[in-house]
């Protein structure tokens, strides 16, 4: 299962876990079941049209997934999916 | 100083959704990740400065000390800011204006860039916070001066930049004692790992969960351009762009001092300067989007604007659109060529930041998008020292005799033949 990092204002959601393992084909898959596993988590993430919001940036392993092909990239069982806030440096 | 009893920097506030966050060391909204910025009591500043107070002050950035993030006397940088504003009138002749300046912080204190006033602002606070370690991502000013504030303040720093950055950029923070770590990929790479190191180690990044303090330390370019003009705004300001928050934050400033009393509301335009080979802000502006698209690969000599995901890239074209301003970019070519314009007209030389500015000035004037007869003042903000191989060779070389007189006028004649 693919590892999923947890950026630290969303913590408090996933019982202060760092990384949790989630199952999905595609990273919109994995968005859907995070948040099942721990509910919220979602609407943090993704803004109401479904769009991942403009200060969330997720990275499959190291590439941006919006160079990627952004909801639809493929996720493989050894991937690390990384949810960073966006806002950052300069 | 401030009333403990009232202060005037309250909360930090998110942008997005204006929920209220207490004055720690975070940086985004729990809710929507909005980034947290510093809010004021603007009507008790109103009525605690004007003019006068400002004045009597020392000449140095806080004097504006009021408008700052943090809560007692700086302790970090007290002697940042207030570098010259210069009147360019053989630049304005070469660029066919008529009232140029140069807001010069190519002779900012201590390291020589704009970037000395954010971290003043940024290890002041880490300081209020108890942090005693500090450390950034960075393109290359902004390593130079947290390692040089840490190391006159005795705090331990971390600088993180892009392993291939110019070497006087890299020497410029080695010689501090400071720890430097050079990443192998672009600066967006190294932002996103300060990201991940500040979620999980008590350290302060300027520009990571120290940033709503350290982002408002740019004000004082605006406040202090307003000023030196005889308290007036100027009507364009042309700022260079890496993740846009220089540019925000004179927006910012300039609208403040309205809101204090410092000023007279009065019409200004803000316009973004950019590379071409890093233009995600000004395409954006340029195609009438929001989105700002990241760019994947800077290709570009101008790297200490190479930042492919700028973090206020949004909030920068909204603040250009708000005043009316434009954004433009230019070929490396042009920068260079940028660089010596300023440098032979003004004697100012300038890092290839201050390059993107002046050719970007140059276009925008050219294609009369700035008007020729308004005042302008061009945001130069570091030293041609620090990114000397940019320039190496491309502005002649010297001419080599012996010492012998018959010699040089040999030479003397040979020039005046040519």
């Amino acid at each position: 299962m693919p590892d999923i990092r947890i950026p630290a204002p969303l913590r408090k959601l996933t019982a202060d876990q760092e990384v949790v393992k989630i199952d999905g084909a595609t990273v919109g898959e994995i968005l859907t079941n995070l948040d099942a596993a721990y509910p919220g988590l979602g609407e943090r993430i993704c803004d109401e049209s479904g769009q991942v919001r403009r200060f969330v940036n997720i990275f499959l392993n190291d590439e941006d997934i919006r160079f990627l092909q952004e909801k639809e990239t493929p996720v493989k069982e050894t991937d690390e999916l990384s949810i960073v806030p966006a806002i950052a440096g300069g | 100083m401030s009333d403990p009893n009232r202060p005037f920097f309250s909360n930090l506030k998110c942008r997005e959704c204006g929920r209220l966050y207490p004055k720690e060391a975070i940086h985004i909204c729990e809710f929507d990740f909005g980034p947290l910025e510093a809010a004021y009591d603007y009507a008790a500043i109103r009525q605690s400065i004007n003019r006068a107070t400002v004045e009597s002050r020392p000449r140095t950035m806080w004097r504006y000390r009021e408008l700052l993030p943090i809560d007692g006397a700086p302790t970090v940088g007290a002697q940042v800011g207030f570098t010259p504003l210069v009147r360019a009138d053989r630049l304005a002749s070469a660029l066919g204006v008529d009232e140029l300046y140069i807001k010069n912080d190519t002779v900012n204190y201590p390291t020589l860039s704009f970037k000395d006033r954010v971290v003043s602002v940024a290890l002041s606070r880490a300081r209020e916070l108890g942090f005693e370690v500090v450390a950034c991502a960075s393109t290359g000013n902004l390593a130079n001066s947290v390692a040089a504030n840490a190391a006159s303040a005795g705090l331990k720093s971390y600088v993180l930049i892009p392993a291939d950055l110019e070497q006087s950029k890299v020497l410029g923070s080695l010689v501090y004692g400071t720890e430097v770590i050079g990443i192998h990929g672009p600066y967006d790479q190294v932002n996103r790992l300060c990201s991940e190191i500040a979620g999980k180690y008590g350290w302060g990044f300027v520009n990571v969960n120290l940033r709503p303090y350290y982002a408002e330390g740019s004000k004082t370019q605006g406040f202090e351009i307003a000023e030196q003009l005889g308290w007036r705004l100027p009507r364009h300001t042309v700022v260079p762009m890496a993740s846009g928050s220089l540019l925000t934050k004179i927006h910012k400033a300039y609208k403040e001092l309205a809101e204090v009393g410092l000023l007279d509301e009065q019409p200004f335009s803000v316009h973004g300067a950019q590379a071409a080979g890093c233009s995600p802000i000004s395409t954006a502006l340029k195609r009438g989007v929001d989105i700002v698209k990241p760019v994947s690969k800077p290709d570009t000599i101008v790297k200490s604007l190479a930042i492919g995901t700028p973090a206020d890239g949004y909030y920068a074209i909204r603040a250009m659109k708000e005043t009316g301003g434009h954004a433009e970019d230019c070929t490396d070519e042009e920068v260079i060529a940028g660089i010596r314009l300023l440098a032979e007209h003004e004697g100012i030389f300038a890092e290839t930041a201050g390059g993107v500015t002046v050719a970007c000035a140059k276009k925008l004037i050219e294609s009369g998008l700035i008007p020729r007869n308004e005042s302008i003042v061009l945001s130069i903000t570091g030293h041609g020292l620090k990114t000397s191989e940019a320039v190496a060779g491309k502005c002649g070389e010297p001419q080599l005799i012996n010492p012998s007189l018959r010699e040089f006028e040999a030479l003397l004649a040979a020039e005046a033949a040519a």
